[in-house]
């Protein structure tokens, strides 16, 4: 497939993996900030082939794992109400609200489907007048724009069944939270390529510039995050803290203007509460008090019910990239992608799911197993 | 998060005044939503994510930069021989 | 100001991935299942019981059908069940000889549509070799099912000698593939709402007895250790059964497992691993290294087996996990998943 194949190539990767070697001096801290960047490192073992000097923290990139539990509740009370079609992205289904999931509300009888695109949803509204039809709207700064469409083309069309209940975070603020912290040991960033398609990068040049922290803007294949390494390595060394670029096949330093054009017409910066975080001023996007009828929380009336919570997880620790899943003690143990503790054991995008799908504790190489003469000529 | 991937655009048209396009992904083809991209025509590649295409993939930049990347192997190959 | 998220943890409802073949059906055989019934044939947990009965072994089998929609491209929910109870029997080795199909009907079900059914069933029985010999009708009221499901039971008899089982794979034994994985599941998800996309991809659905014969003819008896279809829950669920049942380890290697082009696109573009996907016309055998090109060469000569490949060995390390070279030579571990794969869009 083109534009995946040849970022996955052994031998480039291979190369860069050398660079970063022949570079680093000395210990660095990075983040990689989006949860699918996380999943290509877990998945391909990129730190495996990092050297030593090189020490890879996951961040909170992950809009699943932090979406507010109360949200989760709202959504969870919504989706059981009759008559009530509930459309969600798939990954929402399991995350944990207080006290049950979607796939629970599915199991007892509500009418809760997956779909790949927020605009099926849209679909189901037109095809099902007598029913209210709900998107459940997650994301970061990429993600918003395509949720954003099917509330604006609602209100063209004048449908009256449908409504978004929406939850976006957005990634420079939490950047900043992060980087405001005085046990924060991160020096340097990947900052998320899809978000800053959508964004570009003019809000980490800013973060740089104040905190003196290098960013290289990175896509989602092996050899990108590999580059995306060595281009911070290359900054870190040379005492520079500047923003550059890698996925400049797909990012701009402006972005996408014509997604953000719909995406501010229907949504305005707010405060955001970030589950494992706690809230963060201006952190989300909310819906425009002229779409009020689209949005499902001012249109569905949910109490909502906010839980003690127990100390054993980790996951703030783990969100903010202070200690990694397998520091804590419940990981493997009595939080496991079955029963998870918390949401970054729920989502294959949290640290704990990723690192406990493609990791675990201790590990044995097995590179020296050979199937046949033929696969080891292959080779 | 943000799962997208590139795919090339194999058509386009206007279906209630959004543009709507199918993308072929090594294979497989979907509808995607392509109003985020209005100068990607059928031919090109674009980026998508659930089902809107949030960038066009500027090939040039792509060339240039894997033609170093792969260059850099290569040499990386001679300095590193026996 | 930095919270924790909470825990959940109940789970006092049959859910939907309880069906899934992965870990949480694995949970429901423990716990209520196996404790229920607990006897030796059964706690084997092979995809067949093998019981000794006047003086013959014979293989038995049974699965239910719940498929949606009941139309795919490649075969049906008939096809499917005829094809998946003949390849629960001979991958324990048994050959085939009759069938049972039990209907569960929903008031209002398109007499068409049932007949489409019972024709396609009884077509590839007939083409597999295998009669349907009995069966049993029931209707339930409106609402109550999917419109149609099937309960097909097998019975076969073990070849003499041969003992196939999950828990005989030996450190150096290879796994070795019939060919491409993930069409099944693919095929049918292109079709699922919300999700549509548009793909030549069939379903592999298709019968094996004849490819595993083949396979047996080419080995000594115990040169092939176990045989499975993967099935729900992919060639990932498999391989860790027989990982667990056999307290071994299995490695894989990435470049070796041969996927189509266009469920590696579907995957991408869903955020789905074709490792966990279904498959309904493929076997995976473990074989002594010393037989391994032997059964590779009887597939490859068999028309369903023309792609097969070893596609990794088994290990005396990591015993009970299964661990995959990646295309990049680093090591990551196949997981068994928890229910059924979701679409995601991190």
């Amino acid at each position: 497939m083109r534009y995946i194949d040849e970022y996955r190539d052994a031998k480039v990767a291979e190369s860069l993996t050398r660079r970063i070697a022949s570079r680093a001096t000395r210990p660095w801290v990075l983040m990689e900030i989006c949860g699918g960047q996380t999943h290509t490192i877990m998945r391909y073992g990129l730190d495996e082939l990092l050297p030593p000097e090189v020490e890879l923290v996951h961040g909170p990139g992950c809009p699943v794992c932090v979406t507010p539990i109360e949200v989760i509740d709202k959504a969870i009370a919504i989706a059981g109400m009759p008559g009530v079609i509930f459309v969600s992205y798939g990954d929402m289904l399991r995350v944990p609200g207080s006290r049950s999931d979607l796939f629970e509300v599915k199991a007892s009888g509500g009418d809760v489907r997956v779909a790949y695109s927020p605009m099926e949803a849209l679909k189901i509204a037109r095809a099902n007048p007598g029913r209210k039809v709900v998107f459940f709207g997650v994301g970061f700064e990429t993600t918003a724009p395509a949720n954003a469409m099917p509330v604006w083309q609602a209100r063209r069309e004048g449908l009256t069944n449908f409504s978004l209940l929406a939850s976006h975070v957005l990634v420079p603020p939490a950047i900043r939270l992060l980087l405001q912290q005085p046990a924060n040991r991160v020096q340097g960033f990947i900052a998320p390529g899809h978000v800053c398609t959508v964004m570009g990068y003019r809000e980490y040049e800013e973060l740089a510039a104040e905190f003196h922290v290098p960013f290289v803007v990175g896509g989602f294949e092996p050899v990108d995050l590999l580059e995306a390494i060595a281009m911070l390595v290359e900054q870190l060394e040379e005492g520079r803290a500047e923003t550059e670029n890698q996925y400049s096949r797909s990012v701009t330093r402006e972005g996408n203007a014509a997604a953000r054009r719909i995406m501010f017409e229907v949504f305005e910066p707010g405060d955001r509460k970030w589950r494992g975080i706690g809230p963060i001023p201006m952190s989300g996007y909310r819906i425009r008090e002229e779409f009020a009828q689209f949005d499902a929380e001012r249109v569905f009336d949910v109490a909502t019910v906010t839980a003690e919570e127990p100390p054993e997880c980790i996951a703030a620790a783990v969100l903010q990239g202070l200690k990694k899943p397998h520091d804590c003690p419940a990981f493997g143990e009595s939080c496991t992608p079955e029963r998870p503790l918390g949401a970054p054991m729920v989502s294959s995008e949290g640290a704990c799911a990723a690192y406990y799908r493609y990791r675990r504790n201790p590990l044995v190489k097995v590179s020296d197993v050979h199937l046949s003469p033929a696969d080891q000529q292959a080779r | 998060m943000c799962l997208a991937i590139p795919g090339q655009i194999v058509d386009a048209e206007e279906i209630d005044g959004n543009r709507v396009g199918r993308v072929r992904f090594g294979g497989i083809t979907r509808q995607a939503f392509l109003d985020f991209v209005p100068e990607a025509q059928p031919g090109d590649y674009v980026i998508v994510h659930v089902g809107f295409a949030i960038s066009k993939v500027d090939e040039e930049e792509a060339r240039q930069t894997y033609a170093y990347l792969a260059q850099a192997g290569l040499l990386d190959e001679e300095e590193f021989a026996p | 100001m930095f919270i924790c998220p909470l825990p959940i943890n109940r789970r006092d409802k049959v859910l939907l991935g309880h069906g899934s073949g992965g870990k949480l059906s694995a949970e429901l055989l423990r716990d209520v299942f196996l404790p229920a019934f607990s006897n030796p044939a059964l706690c084997r947990m092979d995809d067949q019981a093998i019981v000794e009965a006047a003086g013959a072994r014979l293989a038995f089998t049974t699965d239910s059908y719940v498929v949606k929609p009941l139309f795919f491209p490649g075969g049906d929910i008939g096809s499917l069940a005829v094809h998946g109870t003949i390849n629960d029997l001979a991958v324990g080795g048994a050959d085939p000889v009759c069938l049972s199909a039990a209907f569960i009907l929903e008031e209002g079900l398109p007499m068409e549509t049932l007949r489409a059914v019972a024709q396609s069933m009884g077509a590839a029985a007939q083409r597999a070799g295998i009669p349907i010999v009995t069966g049993d009708t029931k209707v339930v009221d409106k609402g109550s099912g999917d419109g149609l499901f099937i309960n097909t039971t097998g019975i076969g008899i073990v070849r003499p000698g041969i003992s196939l089982s999950a828990n005989q794979a030996r450190p150096g034994d290879r796994v070795l593939l019939s060919g491409y994985i993930g069409d099944h599941g693919i095929a049918i998800l292109a079709q699922r709402e919300g999700l549509e996309f548009e793909t030549r991809i069939q379903s592999d659905s298709a019968p094996l007895h004849g490819l595993i014969g083949a396979m047996l003819a080419a080995s000594p008896v115990g040169g092939i250790r176990c045989m499975r279809d993967p099935t729900r829950g992919g060639l990932s669920s498999t391989l860790n059964e027989i990982a667990g049942q056999s307290g071994v380890g299995i490695a894989l290697q990435e470049s070796s497992i041969p996927i189509r082009e266009e469920v590696r696109g579907a995957c991408e573009m869903l955020g789905l691993d074709p490792l966990y996907v279904a498959n309904e016309g493929k076997v995976v055998a473990i074989v002594d290294l010393a037989f391994a090109e032997a059964v590779l060469a009887a597939m490859r000569a068999h028309p369903l087996g023309a792609e097969a490949r070893i596609v990794g060995a088994v290990t005396d390390r990591n015993p009970g996990l299964v661990t995959m070279r990646t295309a990049l030579g680093t090591t990551r571990i196949v997981d068994m998943l928890a229910g059924d794969q979701l679409p995601r869009i991190c």
